[in-house]
């Protein structure tokens, strides 16, 4: 096990280093940053004056590895937009982004593992059928789409719900939902073909031989063994609506981390496109293991292997 | 005396038509050993499942007679049947691989198939899965009670499984070959074990085996099946002694001299494979292996009594070849 860890930690870091070469490249490829960074009406003096400033007229190598050694002490630099520290800038917006997040699994995994063990428990019957169907367009709808829909119908005609910002807690709950639809149908796949599984599985005919009740049989002795795939992807999933919320984010005027990286994009404030970049590669490494070490709780035999 | 076990026509049918088992009929005493013997494929593992309503989904089964004392099993809820499962009914599998849940312990496993019937508390439960453990030759049954099913070899989960099984005291075991992990000291024990059981408490045994033996070791009476039928059932001394149908005499052939243990005898070294049974067959199942084979054994066979509780299902007289097989 910690041979295992250990092997998963020192593949995070090459993967977090392989994730910052190609951000600092890019944002270098996208135009001379100190052209954007002076504005409009700088003269090439202003420029230069700049390009010193800012050490844009060393050598890449020596750019890149001058921010690594300062990212690793924790200083991500500062933004030349908002003339302030990136980390700040992010942990400013993080709450509002884990909220979404969390919630936003955690309304996915509601929906989609009980639909999962319905549709597999009625395989191939008209419940199982339905569901797939319900899926299927779920997935064919994109988000931002959902979203306005929602905005406009819980939001404008019902005024049920806020439709922007999250002064209060109802805020989440549109952006959350339309973030859980785009999870839901692989969540539920995962659940349904799991259990499909472990159901046939000749442990089951041993819990049935026992004579224990249907709900013992279905969510101890099936789900158990159906639900690691589902850890890992809701792990991913997870990743995706932590970075990914960018048109959510959008969509709903919520100033999540999904919104400064847009923001950042597209003025090119470079470092903190770089530093948005390293920590969803943080994020990212850090879920998959957490769902490693979740899914080493869940099987007794990848402990002891 | 009435049986604890009582079939008569009992078919199981799959969703691609093959018929596994048809029409199979047999009765369980208290305190007996019914050995179901026949070679691999001719139904006696459906044949089990089917009576503890445990079959695949798309298997379909049906009985005129399917009772367990006086409870007509055809009549039970699947939440009534979950009652007598485990409790009164108990079966081993097979496949003792894969029979156990990999994700819970062996103690967890064992427990709870006492406290789903019993008003028990779990650290009873657990002293008698180890109590159990250790009648079935477990030693330190204490550490193997926290160790998980992948921790342990086959010979162990099936002396597990067989454990699990008599958690609740059955009335009735159905064992599909439960004792072909071990080797034969442990085996040894496992049937003393079980002859122990049935002498105590009258446990009826459904013992489904390809050692002879066992069989000869264990068993009152034999059913011996072929292609889904039972061709002959008989006293296991009537068997021995006078088997009738062509299929069992080339069993017991196979082991030179009869009742002396050799393990492993391969059940059916006659030539020729089982058929494969749709749904328009008839007559008799082992015509294109049998060297007695006329023209009106592939119209039908007969059911024959060589003598009372003792039938086969052929058209030779009971004394062949003395008399008709010329
Ligand atoms: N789930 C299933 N679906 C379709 N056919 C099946 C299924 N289970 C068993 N069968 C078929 O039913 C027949 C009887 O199988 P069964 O397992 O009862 O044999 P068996 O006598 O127990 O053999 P063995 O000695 O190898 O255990 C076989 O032809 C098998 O292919
Ligand atoms: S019925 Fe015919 S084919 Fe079948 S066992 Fe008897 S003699 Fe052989
Ligand atoms: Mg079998």
């Amino acid at each position: 096990m910690l041979q295992f860890l250990l092997r998963r930690a020192l593949l995070a870091v090459l993967v977090c280093l392989t994730v910052l070469v190609v951000a600092f490249v890019l944002t270098r490829l996208s135009g001379d940053l100190a052209i954007s960074i002076a504005g409009p009406q700088a003269t090439a003096e202003d420029i230069a004056t700049i390009r010193q400033n800012y050490g844009l007229d060393r050598p890449l190598v020596v750019q890149f590895f001058d921010w690594a050694a300062h990212a690793a002490q924790g200083d991500l630099g500062r933004s030349y937009l908002y003339h302030a520290p990136v980390a700040g800038l992010i942990a400013d917006r993080l709450p509002i982004t884990l909220t979404l997040g969390l919630s936003g699994l955690a309304i996915a995994l509601l929906v989609a593992i009980p639909l999962g063990i319905l549709a597999a428990m009625y395989e191939a019957t008209f419940v199982d059928r339905a569901i797939g169907i319900v899926a299927l367009i779920g997935q064919a709808m994109p988000s931002f789409w959902i979203g306005l829909v929602l905005i406009i119908v819980l939001g404008l005609k019902l005024q049920w719900l806020p439709i922007s910002g999250v002064d209060t807690w109802e805020g989440y709950i549109m952006p959350a939902v339309v973030l859980a639809f785009s999870a839901i149908p692989a969540l539920m796949r995962l659940t349904r073909a799991g259990m499909i599984d472990a159901l046939a599985s000749d442990y089951i005919r041993t819990a049935r031989a026992k004579g224990l009740r249907p709900g013992r049989i279905v969510l101890k002795h099936a789900l158990r063994n159906a639900a690691m795939p589902v850890v890992s992807v809701a792990a991913v999933q997870l990743g995706f609506m932590l970075g990914g919320s960018i048109v959510i984010e959008a969509v709903f005027a919520l100033h999540g981390v999904g919104y400064l990286a847009w923001e950042s994009i597209s003025k090119n404030d470079f470092p903190v496109v770089q530093a948005v970049v390293l920590f969803l590669a943080v994020v990212y490494i850090g879920l998959t293991l957490l769902a490693d070490m979740m899914n080493a709780v869940l099987d007794p035999r990848l402990r002891t292997a | 005396m009435k049986p604890v076990l009582e079939v008569a026509n009992l078919r199981v049918s799959f969703a691609s038509g093959t018929r596994a088992v048809r029409g199979i009929s047999l009765a369980v005493q208290r305190g007996e050993t019914h050995c179901l013997v026949g070679e691999s494929g001719c139904g006696k593992s459906v044949s089990s499942l089917a009576i503890m309503n445990l079959l695949a989904r798309g298997a379909t089964r049906s009985a005129d007679i399917l009772r367990f004392h006086d409870t007509d099993l055809l009549k039970l809820t699947e939440r009534q049947m979950a009652q007598l499962r485990g409790d009164k009914l108990a079966m081993i599998f097979q496949e003792p691989m894969t029979s156990l849940n990999p994700a819970y312990t062996i103690g967890s496993q064992m427990a709870e198939a006492l406290t789903r019937h019993r008003r028990i508390s779990r650290a009873k439960a657990l002293d008698r899965a180890a109590e159990l453990l250790e009648r079935v030759g477990i030693t330190a049954p204490g550490m193997r009670l926290a160790q998980y099913p992948h921790q342990l070899s086959g010979g162990l989960r099936q002396r597990v499984m067989i454990a699990m099984a008599l958690m609740c005291d059955p009335e009735l075991l159905i064992a599909d070959e439960p004792t072909t992990a071990l080797d034969v000291t442990v085996q040894a024990q496992i049937l003393r074990l079980l002859q122990t059981l049935q002498r105590e408490l009258g446990l009826a045994l459904l013992l489904i085996t390809h050692d002879l033996g066992i069989v000869a070791r264990m068993a009152q009476r034999v059913s011996v099946m072929y292609a889904g039928e039972v061709v002959e059932s008989a006293s296991a001394e009537a068997l021995f002694a006078r088997p009738t149908h062509p299929y069992t005499r080339g069993l017991l052939e196979c082991i030179p001299i009869p009742g002396a243990s050799r393990r492993d005898a391969p059940l059916g070294s006659i030539p020729g494979v089982v058929p494969r049974i749709g749904p328009d067959f008839k007559g008799c199942g082992f015509r294109d292996r049998c060297a007695h084979a006329a023209p009106i054994c592939a119209e039908m066979a007969p059911l024959q009594h060589a003598a009372p509780n003792h039938d086969y299902l052929c058209r030779l007289p009971p004394d062949w070849p003395e008399a008709a097989a010329a």
